[in-house]
């Protein structure tokens, strides 16, 4: 039951990117992002990871409206069509023999539910006792692996800095 | 932007601040934390913006008040880390100690939630700085090169 689920909706996440690609419309295509994007966080729901749904629903509501406040404000709004061919067939060559590795990769991998790691098993059974914190995934990277959250902080304030350095220039004539 | 849409997001911006701090402070018991809070913050401030104008947030200075509280929360993050090193020798430690009958508290899990406020702070005002600078700018065409300019 929950395979189809996910199998039809990662279907309908290809269409909504081939929507994406080859619509004419900027508008169109900005949309077609949204629904993936969408269609991505309730499979990470059915997949039982509430956190990274969350994160991700928000985070995709503040891409849609960067990009739509992008795309309208801009002066164009239709792009033309400047495909060539040989890169396309090179693409698709390079995507079929990444999907047959990949492929024979994914089916040797262990079932959905077991640990992959040997180091699940004991933040799993300790991580009440040991941080206090109902929520495992808070406790392992907040407790646990604390160190990486730092590196995710930094990383976000050293983006936001340049951002906003790159962004801060007046003009020569005000 | 129209008299409903002003009204309606004058009523709402309350709700969903209430909200995003929901998410933040009981990140350590149901799913949330610090980041997705943090950017549902940044969404009130955005939504502001979007509904009212820039006039009405260009009031509140936003590029100081932000830098400030971004400033603050990345601040307090690594002094509750150096805090762990300082009174029980290891950098992050988890140093309020946690008695078991007080699982699934909104006190319980020691240093998490001032991980999470601290986090929340960060991302909140990170992000609606950038929002904000993205909208003030505008690259125009000058002679040759491209320009950016302040709108």
């Amino acid at each position: 039951m929950t395979e189809t689920m996910i199998l039809s909706l990662l279907t309908l996440m290809i269409l909504g990117s081939i929507i994406a690609l080859e619509s004419k419309d900027l508008l169109s295509s900005v949309i077609a992002v949204g629904a993936v994007g969408f269609m991505l966080s309730v499979i990470f729901l059915i997949l039982r990871a509430p956190d990274i749904a969350i994160v991700q629903v928000v985070i995709e509501i503040l891409t849609l409206i960067i990009l739509i406040r992008v795309t309208i404000s801009r002066d164009i709004h239709i792009i033309g069509d400047t495909r060539e061919f040989l890169p396309f067939a090179m693409n698709l060559v390079l995507l079929l023999v990444f999907f047959i590795i990949a492929a024979d990769a994914i089916r040797t991998m262990p079932e959905f539910g077991t640990g992959a790691s040997k180091v699940a098993l004991p933040y799993l059974s300790r991580g009440l006792t040991d941080t206090g914190a109902a929520n495992i995934v808070t406790s392992v990277i907040l407790d646990y692996r604390a160190y990486d959250t730092l590196g995710e902080a930094t990383i976000l304030f050293a983006a936001i800095t340049g951002a906003i350095t790159i962004l801060r220039r007046k003009a020569k004539n005000d | 932007m129209s008299e409903i849409v002003k009204t309606v997001c004058g009523i709402l911006e309350g709700f969903i601040f209430v909200f995003g701090c929901y998410i933040v402070i009981y990140g350590h018991l149901t799913p949330g934390g610090g980041f997705a809070g943090g950017v549902i913050l940044a969404a009130v401030f955005i939504l502001i913006m979007l509904a009212f104008g820039k006039e009405r947030i260009l009031k509140i200075t936003p590029r100081r008040r932000g830098a400030l509280i971004e400033s603050i929360g990345a601040l307090s993050f690594l002094s509750i880390a150096w805090a762990g090193l300082y009174i029980r020798g290891i950098f992050f430690r988890n140093f309020i100690t946690t008695n078991p009958d007080n699982h699934f508290n909104i006190l319980s899990g020691g240093t998490i939630p001032l991980y999470n406020i601290a986090i929340a702070l960060k991302v909140m005002a990170g992000l609606f700085l950038v929002f904000f600078v993205l909208s003030i700018t505008r690259v125009i065409l000058e002679g040759d090169k491209l320009k950016m300019v302040k709108k």
